[in-house]
C-alpha cells in the first residue's frame, strides 16, 4: 500500500466572477520513504497540491473532487480534529519562511514541548530530553541553549533548521517542503538540502518536495511531477526527466537554463508567460506558447498518458521526441 | 576582456567604503557599561574597500550571498548613497560628491534595473506616462510627437506591445514589467547599466526572456553592464568578469572562464560546489563552518576567516590585499599567496 | 507561489480597483444608506436658498410674535413652520437648512485647510528625514498634546476679545475655519509621513531617483499619488470631527453668532428654553448634526475597510 495516494484531485477558487480552477484532476502515488518533487512555475498549483494535502486550503479555495488516501483513509472529508491529528503528527509541513512555522513570542524550547504535548504525554523534562535529541540530529550546536532563545535571534539557516526538527519531532511518516531554501542563500541551501535527504533516507520518511529549481529536484528526489496551470503535464523518474524531457514546456524549462548554452549566447527561450488561472485555453494549457501545437491541442485537453519512460500530458509528443534531443548534456 | 594601461575604465571604484549607523538618535548611542553611561555608536560595515574598474563594453558580475554588500555597491554607484569614504569615477570624473544637479548629465549614461518589477513602476502611472517622464525630463526640447515615437521604438525593442502604452503596471505579469523597467531606463539612452538581481524575482521561464533581452540591448546598443546576482548559473552565461564580494570586501575577481575553470579562494569554491545540478556527476559540496557573521562586528583579519577551513593565525590578523595570479586573476587570500590551499 | 499570483496585484486607482470599491459598495448596505443620507442632507444643505421658505438671515421675515411655535405634529402648531420656530421666530426647518450648509461648509474648509497644511509637512518631513524630520513631528506632537477644542477656544476668545463681538461675529465663519484647520494639522502630517516612508522604501522612487528627477517631482508626482487612500481615509473623519468642533465653539458662544446661526449654535440657542417645554429648538438640529457626522463616519469605515490593503483577499 503506498503512503499517500492522489486521485483525480481538483481544487477551485470561489472568486466573484466564478469559480476559478487552480488544480484539476491531479493523480499520483507516493510509496513509503519515497522522495516526490513537484516542480512548476509560480501560479502552476504546486503550493496549493501541497496544502491540499495537508487539508490546509482555506476559503476561497475548496477541494472540489477527487480523493487523497493517506495510509488507506481518505482525508478529505476527515472532521478537523482527527485531521489535526495526523496533521503534524503523521504529516508535517515546512514552509519557504521558517517564521510562518515559528511563534516570535515563545522561545524555541517552548515550542517545541508544546508541540510534543499536544500530541504525546510526556512530561515536560521528557520532552525537553526528545528536542535536545533532534536539535541535534540537524546539526545544531549547543541545543540546550538554544532552547532559550527566541526566533529572531537565530540566522535563517538555522531557522529552517529549528523547523526540521519541529517537523521531526513527532516522527512523521510524510514530509512536504515548500521551497524551503528559497529564501537562504547557495551555500545555506546546500546545507539543509543534505540534511533533509540524510533524514529522510535514514528514517524512512516520504518528502514532497515543492520547489522551482530543477537542480534541486535533481539532487533530491527520485521521481518528479512538472505542473503548468494547474494540471501535471509530465510524471516519472527524476533521472529520465532531466535527461530525456518529453513534455515541450519541460524541454523548455530545461533548455532555458543558462547552464545548457554557451556564455554569451542567446538563451533558449519559452515565449510568453504562463496563462492566468481565469484564463486557460481551452485546449492544452500550454497551446499557445508550444512550438509544436496543432489543432487537436487548440481543441481538446491532452490525457496523461505512459509514454516511453515517464507519464505525459501532450499530443503530440510522440511526433516531436525523436529529433529534439541532441545537444542535451551540456 | 583585457585591458589596455592607458584607457580610461569607464567606471573605477576605489577603495569604496559605507558604512550604516546602528543607532541613530543620541539616546540610542547611550550605553549603560560597568556601572557608567558611556556613548557608543554601532556601525553596520556594509562594504569594506572595495577597489573595481568597469571596462566599457563588459559586463562586470557581482556575485555574493545575502548581506554581503552587493547591492550597497550597486546603490553607490547609482548614487542612491553616499560613500563613507573612497571614491566613484565615472569616465574619469569623480562622482561620488556631485549634487543632484551636477549629475544630471551623468543620469542619462548610467541607469539601474531593479530587482523588484512589482515594485520598481509607480503603481499609478500608465506605462505611457511613465516612459515618457524620463524622456521629457532630459529633453527638454523634444516635441510631443517626437518623445511617443521615442516610447515607442523602445517599447518594440524590449518586445511590449506599443498598443497596450494606456494600461497601468498591474495589468502586466512580472516578465513584463521588468522589460517595462528595463525600456524605461533605456528612455535615455545610456552606456552603463547597473541591474541588481534583475531576474531573481522571475519565473525560470520568463528569466530565459530576461536575460536575452538584456544580451540583446548589450549587442545593439553598446552597453556595458554591472550586473549583480547570487545566482552563479546566469554569472556564468551572462558574464564577461566577476568579482565575488564577502562581508564587504572583494575576494576574487577574474575572467568568468577563469573563475568557473579554477576557482582559488575557499570562499569562491564554497560558493561555486553548492549550487545545485541538474546532472548527478558532481561531488558533493564543500561545507561551510557556521554562517556568515553580522557586518556589525568584522571578524579581525581575513573577513571569511571564521568559516574557512585553511585559517591560520597569520589570517586571524591580518587582512589579506589582493593580489594578481599568474592566469590574471586577483585574489585577496593568505592561503592562495602562500601557495598551502592544494587539498 | 499561489493564486494571488495570477490574479494581479491590487493597485489603487485603477479598472479593476474601482470595479473592486463599486462592487464592495454594493454589497454593503450600511455604505449604501449612509451614502444616500448624506448627499440628501449635502444636497439639501446646497439648495437651501431654494428649499427653505424662508430666509433666517433677513430680519424682515422673522416676527418675534412667531416665536417658539412647535412642529406641526404637535398641537398648537402654525401649519407654514413645518418644525416650528425658534426664540426669534424664525422658521427652524429654513433655519437648519442654512444652519447644515454653513455647517458643512465650514467642516471641509477647515478640513482643506488641514489637508494642504498637514499633507506638505508629512511629505517634507518623510521624504527629507533627519532633522528636519524631528523638528516638524515634535512640532507635531507639541500641537496634539493640546485638545484642539482648548487651542480653539483660547484662540477664539482672545480674536473675540481683540476684535470686539461685532466685527468677530462677521468674521466669525473664517475664524472658525483657520483655528480648526490650523489646530489639527498633526493628523494629516502623521499619517501622510508614515506612508511616505513605506513608499520611500519602494523601488520605484529609487528608479525616479536615479533618472535624475528633483524631489518636489518625485514627492508630487510619485509618492504622492501612492499615498492618497490614507489620506482620503482620514478625510472622512476629519470632516466629521470638524464639524462637531464647530459645533462645540458655536454652542460654547465662540463659533457662529446667533444672526447667522450653524447647526451648533442652533443647538445652543435653543439649550435656554429646553425647560420651558421648547424642546424642539435643540433637539431637531442635534438629530441633524448627530445623522450628519454618523453617515460620514460610517462611511469613513466602509472606505477604511476597502481601501486597507492588508484586508484585500484574491
Amino acid at each position: 500500500m503506498s503512503l499517500l495516494s492522489v486521485r483525480d484531485l481538483t481544487v477551485k477558487f470561489a472568486m466573484r466572477d466564478g469559480n476559478v480552477t487552480a488544480l484539476n484532476q491531479v493523480s499520483f502515488d507516493l510509496a513509503r520513504g519515497e522522495r516526490l518533487g513537484i516542480v512548476g512555475e509560480s501560479g502552476a498549483g504546486k503550493s496549493i497540491t501541497g496544502f491540499s494535502l495537508m487539508n490546509l486550503l482555506s476559503s476561497p479555495g475548496y477541494i472540489a473532487d477527487g480523493t487523497i488516501q493517506f495510509q488507506g483513509q481518505d482525508i478529505v472529508n476527515l472532521p478537523d480534529a482527527k485531521m489535526r491529528n495526523i496533521r503534524g503528527n503523521r504529516m508535517a509541513m515546512i514552509f519557504q519562511d521558517p517564521m510562518v512555522t515559528l511563534n516570535p513570542v515563545l522561545t524555541i524550547g517552548q515550542q517545541m514541548v508544546e508541540t510534543l504535548k499536544a500530541h504525546r504525554r510526556l512530561s515536560k523534562a521528557e520532552a525537553e530530553q526528545i528536542a535536545i535529541m533532534k536539535l541535534r540530529q540537524v546539526y545544531i550546536p549547543s541545543p540546550e541553549e538554544r532552547l532559550m532563545q527566541y526566533p529572531h535571534e537565530l540566522s535563517g539557516g538555522m531557522r529552517q533548521r529549528i523547523v526540521i526538527a519541529i517537523v521531526l519531532l513527532l516522527d512523521p511518516e510524510l514530509i512536504i517542503a515548500d521551497e524551503p531554501t528559497t529564501a537562504l542563500d547557495v551555500t545555506i541551501q546546500a546545507d539543509i538540502m543534505e540534511l533533509l535527504l540524510e533524514l529522510c533516507q535514514s528514517a524512512k520518511v516520504g518528502l514532497i518536495l515543492i520547489t522551482h529549481d530543477l537542480g534541486v529536484v535533481s539532487q533530491m528526489t527520485d521521481r518528479t511531477l512538472v505542473m503548468y496551470a494547474g494540471r501535471i503535464i509530465e510524471a516519472g523518474s527524476t533521472r529520465e526527466i532531466i535527461n530525456d524531457p518529453q513534455h515541450p514546456y519541460t524541454q523548455g524549462l530545461i533548455n532555458a537554463l543558462p547552464q545548457q548554452t554557451a556564455p554569451g549566447q542567446r538563451l533558449k527561450q519559452i515565449p510568453g508567460s504562463m496563462p492566468s488561472l481565469t484564463a486557460v485555453p481551452k485546449g492544452c494549457p500550454f497551446e499557445p506558447r508550444c512550438a509544436f501545437a496543432t489543432d487537436v491541442c487548440r481543441s481538446t485537453p491532452p490525457e496523461i498518458v505512459r509514454h516511453a519512460h515517464v507519464e505525459v500530458a501532450c499530443h503530440e509528443v510522440n511526433r516531436l521526441h525523436a529529433p529534439q534531443q541532441e545537444g542535451q548534456s551540456a | 576582456m583585457t585591458m589596455s594601461a592607458n584607457e580610461t575604465p569607464l567606471l573605477e571604484l576605489r577603495k569604496l567604503e559605507k558604512r550604516f549607523e546602528l543607532d541613530q538618535g543620541f539616546l540610542e548611542t547611550l550605553k549603560f557599561r560597568g556601572g557608567k553611561f558611556v556613548r557608543e555608536k554601532r556601525d553596520v560595515h556594509a562594504v569594506n574597500g572595495v577597489s573595481l574598474q568597469v571596462t566599457r563594453g563588459e559586463a562586470l558580475c557581482v556575485v555574493g550571498e545575502s548581506g554581503c554588500g552587493k547591492s550597497t555597491v550597486a546603490r553607490l554607484i547609482a548614487g542612491l548613497l553616499t560613500p563613507s569614504s573612497g571614491e566613484i569615477h565615472y569616465e574619469g570624473t569623480r562622482i561620488d560628491d556631485k549634487s543632484r544637479h551636477d549629475l544630471l548629465p551623468m543620469r542619462k549614461k548610467m541607469q539601474m534595473i531593479f530587482q523588484n518589477p512589482y515594485a520598481s513602476l509607480n503603481p499609478r502611472m500608465t506605462i505611457k506616462q511613465a516612459l515618457e517622464e524620463p524622456v521629457r525630463y532630459h529633453n527638454r526640447a523634444l516635441s510631443r510627437g517626437d518623445v511617443e515615437a521615442k516610447v515607442a521604438d523602445v517599447m518594440q525593442s524590449v518586445g511590449v506591445d506599443p498598443s497596450w502604452m494606456g494600461r497601468y503596471p498591474h495589468e502586466f505579469s512580472g516578465g513584463q514589467r521588468q522589460r517595462i523597467a528595463i525600456a524605461r531606463a533605456l528612455t535615455v539612452d545610456p552606456e552603463f547599466i547597473i541591474a541588481d538581481e534583475p531576474i531573481s524575482a522571475l519565473d525560470v521561464s520568463i528569466q530565459a526572456q530576461v536575460l536575452n533581452l538584456m544580451l540583446e540591448a548589450k549587442e545593439q546598443r553598446g552597453l556595458t553592464y554591472l550586473f549583480i546576482t547570487h545566482d552563479l548559473s546566469v554569472v556564468q552565461h551572462f558574464g564577461t568578469r566577476v568579482a565575488v564580494l564577502y562581508l564587504g570586501s572583494v575576494c576574487e575577481l577574474s575572467d568568468t572562464a577563469t573563475l568557473f575553470e579554477n576557482p582559488k579562494h575557499p570562499y569562491t569554491k564554497a560558493l561555486l560546489s553548492a549550487v545545485p545540478q541538474l546532472k548527478d556527476d558532481k561531488p558533493s559540496h564543500i561545507r561551510l563552518k557556521g554562517e556568515i557573521p553580522t557586518p556589525i562586528n568584522l571578524p579581525q583579519g581575513c573577513p571569511f576567516q571564521s568559516r574557512c577551513a585553511h585559517a591560520n593565525a597569520r589570517c586571524m590578523s591580518e587582512t589579506p590585499r589582493p593580489l594578481t595570479q599568474p592566469d590574471g586573476s586577483m585574489v585577496a587570500c593568505h592561503g592562495v599567496e602562500e601557495d598551502r590551499l592544494l587539498s | 507561489m499561489s493564486i494571488l499570483n495570477t490574479i494581479p496585484e491590487p493597485s489603487r486607482w485603477s479598472r479593476i480597483k474601482k470595479s473592486k470599491i463599486g462592487y464592495s459598495f454594493r454589497s454593503n448596505p450600511v455604505a449604501v444608506v449612509s451614502m444616500c443620507i448624506f448627499v440628501c442632507i449635502t444636497i439639501m444643505a446646497l439648495l437651501a436658498p431654494l428649499i427653505a421658505p424662508f430666509d433666517p438671515y433677513d430680519p424682515a421675515q422673522i416676527d418675534i410674535m412667531n416665536s417658539e411655535y412647535p412642529p406641526v405634529w404637535i398641537d398648537g402648531a402654525d401649519p407654514q413652520f413645518l418644525f416650528g420656530t425658534d426664540d426669534q421666530g424664525r422658521d427652524l426647518w429654513s433655519t437648519i437648512l442654512y444652519g447644515t450648509r454653513l455647517s458643512l461648509m465650514i467642516g471641509l474648509c477647515a478640513v482643506t485647510l488641514q489637508a494642504v497644511i498637514g499633507i506638505s509637512i508629512g511629505l517634507i518631513s518623510g521624504y527629507v528625514g533627519g532633522r528636519l524630520d524631528s523638528l516638524l513631528m515634535r512640532l507635531a506632537d507639541i500641537q496634539l498634546s493640546f485638545s484642539t477644542l482648548m487651542v480653539a477656544i483660547i484662540f477664539l476668545a482672545v480674536a473675540q476679545a481683540m476684535f470686539g463681538s461685532e466685527l468677530f461675529s462677521r468674521y466669525a465663519i473664517y475664524f472658525l475655519i483657520a483655528v480648526i484647520g490650523v489646530s489639527e494639522w498633526p493628523q494629516y502630517a502623521r499619517t501622510v509621513r508614515a506612508t511616505v516612508l513605506a513608499e520611500k522604501k519602494k523601488e520605484y522612487v529609487d528608479s525616479a531617483r536615479v533618472l535624475g528627477f528633483g524631489p518636489l517631482r518625485i514627492m508630487v508626482r510619485h509618492i504622492l499619488p501612492n499615498s492618497l487612500s490614507p489620506i482620503f481615509v482620514i478625510s472622512t473623519v476629519q470632516v466629521a470631527n470638524a464639524i462637531i468642533s464647530e459645533a462645540s465653539l458655536s454652542f460654547l458662544g465662540l463659533g457662529m453668532p446667533p444672526s447667522q446661526p450653524s447647526l451648533g449654535s442652533l443647538i445652543s440657542s435653543g439649550f435656554d428654553y429646553i425647560f420651558s417645554g421648547s424642546w424642539w429648538i435643540t433637539a431637531i438640529p442635534g438629530v441633524v448634526l448627530v445623522v450628519l457626522v454618523l453617515v460620514i463616519n460610517l462611511l469613513g469605515d466602509w472606505l477604511r475597510d476597502v481601501l486597507n490593503p492588508k484586508l484585500h483577499k484574491g
